[in-house]
């Protein structure tokens, strides 16, 4: 094939053509990675893989107390880059849906430097994520351990009494609140 | 379709001495910038791939024949020189699946279909002297052989417990993060991001060729519907090959400069991979079959001496297909724990493909009707095709329901249902393809009885080995694993004799190629007669090597 064949306003238009269709191409792979910080705002407002609501006092302060009441299961877990010990202070709680709680976690640096990390977290089954809203949380910010520091870190939270009447939810019994510490260098080479 | 007229001039124009002089061999099988050429090497490719990823699935085969794991441990010791272990004969298996899936996909159907027969045909089916960038095509084809050669090398590296990568072809973390310690799995993720880039720059390449390259007169409602199904092709590459490739860069990264796209224990999420990933794969397996049905459109079409029935339609249900295509993926991950409504929508929009899918099965079903067919050897591929791939179809629209597939998720069932399309519908299509156009191509002609004889022997084989895998399925038979309870030897014992059949169907398909090439007649220009229309019959066969110098002019 000598360039001779293809007269010189076709082979103008066959460039043009290449480079929309490649800037398509690099679109998408644009696309690709947007797609991350667009599925964490996608989960933090749908409540999407169980992930909670964060909600201010004002709202919270206007849930209505329901009569009904709900197992609240806790569950840590600690990267292993990450040299803490991390449980709840307690296992389960029974809880009043619609009534603010607060349920406290135990952290200690295990190691003999400053640490700081931070926490994801999730609940399951998946569909009750929106209707679990925290008014304050250890995991909204990030936590610096002294070497061999033990600290309190309190959640306050409530179910929404929505979730009585949601056809998704309205038999959950028990919902199960989970937080993976991990070090926040690490955290902030990736996503 | 278009009628169009042959003008007489054209092939005269060919016999100018200087149309026909091809360089030296090196020059033209290694830098070649010919699409032709480039279109028999992505062939030749096609089938050294299938024959290695068809000789893994004979290994897997003959491990599942029985139950209990009697060859593995044999192979993973051959591979690594020590004795092996059991848990490095059952990573040994994963390799095995994932080369598998991976071949068959990326190094056999794709450079067959897109590569193979769109670089042979598309341009002359439009009338064009060449791909709109030849030596980009060159670099296309060239991109896949390290690629290949990556992928197969990384079957003597670790890869976790043993040798190779272990993923699946879905790579999903994080076994293909944490769970894979080694060079392996970075060489598989290299391996596929040169063969995205190949086929990045091969869409590009058509895209440009069709939109631009077209002879005068044929308009886009005029163009074959191979080329039709190319374009599609050609678009779905474009949009999503790129998220894959963002994809597996975040797990190359993930798993070598410690970021966490993927890492629940560092603030990511593996599930968002699975998005990523079928938000590609799911347009990937139209890939593999859009080309398919352009070219079942016109051997139909030829052998029923009719034009294809509602030619529209069928050019706009295969753009309808690419487009729903890309609004369905989640129904590959219906058990991650989406809820109700999710589930909901994604059964219904994937039901709906079955409504371009079924005006397609019914315009060749009306194509035939009233037409003088006869059974030359690409018809019944084309026939067992529509018969393998609404099979498939059916089994597809069982799998659509997001309640049935919570039960039937990841068993034989699935299996079962993605090689009836693929295996046999893809497949199929490729060997209608192939012996429509092979004499077109080589300027041989095949044996007929062979080729007969190859068709039935395939048939049988497959059906064998892969209709089983449904009552497998149903019977609660998972995937992936190398071992099952005495309770499932029976259908398995049954699909392997399968593979055996199968495997004897292929054995003739070569012999019938090495003959047509030692011994065959030599092919005429239009040798299919009236039926054939399209703008390839116009040429002799082979085509010259540099046709159209003067465009064709269609009415």
């Amino acid at each position: 094939m000598n360039a001779a064949t293809i007269p010189n306003d076709v082979a103008r238009r066959n460039k043009r053509a290449a480079i929309i269709a490649l800037s398509f191409a690099l679109g998408m792979l644009a696309l690709g990675y947007a797609a991350v910080p667009l599925y964490r705002i996608f989960c933090e407002a749908t409540g999407f893989g169980g992930t909670t609501m964060k909600v201010s006092e004002a709202t919270a302060s206007a849930i209505a107390v329901t009569d009904k009441q709900i197992t609240v299961r806790f569950d840590s877990n600690v990267s292993s880059a990450l040299p803490w010990r991390f449980k709840p202070e307690n296992p389960t709680e029974k809880i009043t849906i619609g009534a603010r709680d607060m349920a406290a976690f135990v952290a200690e640096n295990l190691s003999s430097k400053p640490v700081t990390g931070t926490a994801t977290f999730n609940v399951t089954p998946v569909q009750a994520g929106r209707y679990f809203a925290k008014v304050q949380c250890f995991c909204f910010t990030e936590q610096t351990l002294q070497p061999g520091e033990k600290v309190r870190m309190p959640v306050i939270y409530y179910v929404d009494p929505a979730i009585l009447t949601d056809p998704d939810t309205k038999d959950i019994e028990e919902i199960t609140l989970s937080y993976t510490f991990y070090p926040l260098d690490q955290a902030k080479k990736g996503s | 379709m278009t009628t169009i007229a042959a003008n007489p001039a054209d092939l005269h124009d060919h016999d100018h001495a200087h149309d026909d002089h091809k360089p030296a061999f090196f020059q033209r099988w290694f830098m070649s910038t010919n699409h032709k050429d480039i279109g028999t090497l992505y062939l030749i490719f096609a089938i050294f791939a299938g024959i290695i990823g068809g000789a893994i699935s004979g290994l897997m085969r003959m491990e599942l024949a029985e139950p209990g794991v009697q060859y593995l441990q044999g192979w993973a010791t051959m591979m690594q020189g020590s004795e092996a272990t059991l848990d490095q004969a059952y990573h040994m298996w994963n390799v095995l699946i994932t080369a598998h899936g991976l071949i068959m996909v990326f190094f056999m159907v794709m450079p067959a279909m897109v590569g193979g027969f769109g670089n042979w045909f598309v341009p002359i089916m439009i009338g064009a002297p060449d791909m709109a960038f030849p030596r980009m095509n060159n670099i296309s084809f060239w991109l896949l052989v390290p690629a290949f050669a990556l992928l197969l090398g990384s079957t003597f590296v670790p890869g976790g417990s043993g040798l190779g990568a272990g993923t699946g072809w879905t790579v999903y973390a994080p076994l293909s993060t944490s769970g894979s310690v080694g060079p392996a799995v970075d060489l598989a993720i290299l391996s596929l991001h040169l063969a995205g880039a190949s086929s990045i720059l091969g869409a590009i390449n058509f895209i440009t060729t069709i939109f631009n390259m077209r002879a005068p007169g044929m308009t886009l409602n005029k163009m074959p519907l191979f080329v039709w199904s190319m374009l599609v092709t050609a678009f779905l590459l474009l949009l999503s090959l790129p998220v894959l490739a963002a994809a597996i860069t975040m797990l190359l990264t993930d798993r070598n400069f410690g970021s966490a796209f993927f890492n629940a224990a560092g603030g990511g999420d593996p599930v968002l991979y699975q998005h990523l990933f079928w938000f590609f794969g799911h347009p990937e397996v139209y890939i593999m079959i859009l080309p398919g049905f352009g070219m079942i459109s016109h051997i139909i079409a030829t052998f029923s001496k009719k034009p294809v029935f509602g030619y529209l339609g069928m050019a706009y249900a295969m753009v309808a297909i690419g487009v729903v295509g890309f609004v369905v993926w989640a129904h590959h991950m219906f058990t991650v724990g989406l809820s109700v409504n999710m589930k909901m929508y994604f059964t219904a929009a994937t039901m709906v493909i079955a409504v371009p899918t079924g005006i397609k099965i019914f315009s060749w079903i009306a194509t035939m009707w009233g037409g003088s067919l006869t059974f030359k050897t690409p018809m019944i591929w084309a026939l067992g095709f529509i018969f393998m791939f609404t099979v498939g179809g059916v089994t597809g629209v069982v799998l659509a329901n997001g309640g049935v597939d919570d039960n039937m998720h990841d068993t034989y069932y699935v299996v079962a249902h993605f090689h009836y399309v693929l295996s046999l519908g893809a497949v199929f299509s490729i060997f209608a393809g192939f012996y429509y156009w092979f004499p077109k191509m080589s300027g041989r002609h095949y044996s007929e009885l062979l080729g007969h004889l190859h068709f039935w022997v395939f048939f049988v084989g497959v059906n064998i080995l892969f209709f089983p895998m449904h009552f497998l399925g149903r019977q609660g038979m998972p995937r992936r694993y190398p071992d099952y309870p005495e309770a499932f030897a029976y259908w398995n014992e049954i699909a392997s004799l399968g593979y055996a059949i199968m495997a004897a169907g292929m054995l003739i398909f070569f012999i019938n190629i090495a003959y047509a090439l030692v011994a065959g007649r030599r092919a005429e220009g239009n040798y299919w007669g009236e039926g054939a229309t399209t703008l390839e019959w116009t040429l002799s066969s082979p085509p010259p090597f540099h046709q159209f110098e003067t465009l064709p002019v269609i009415k």
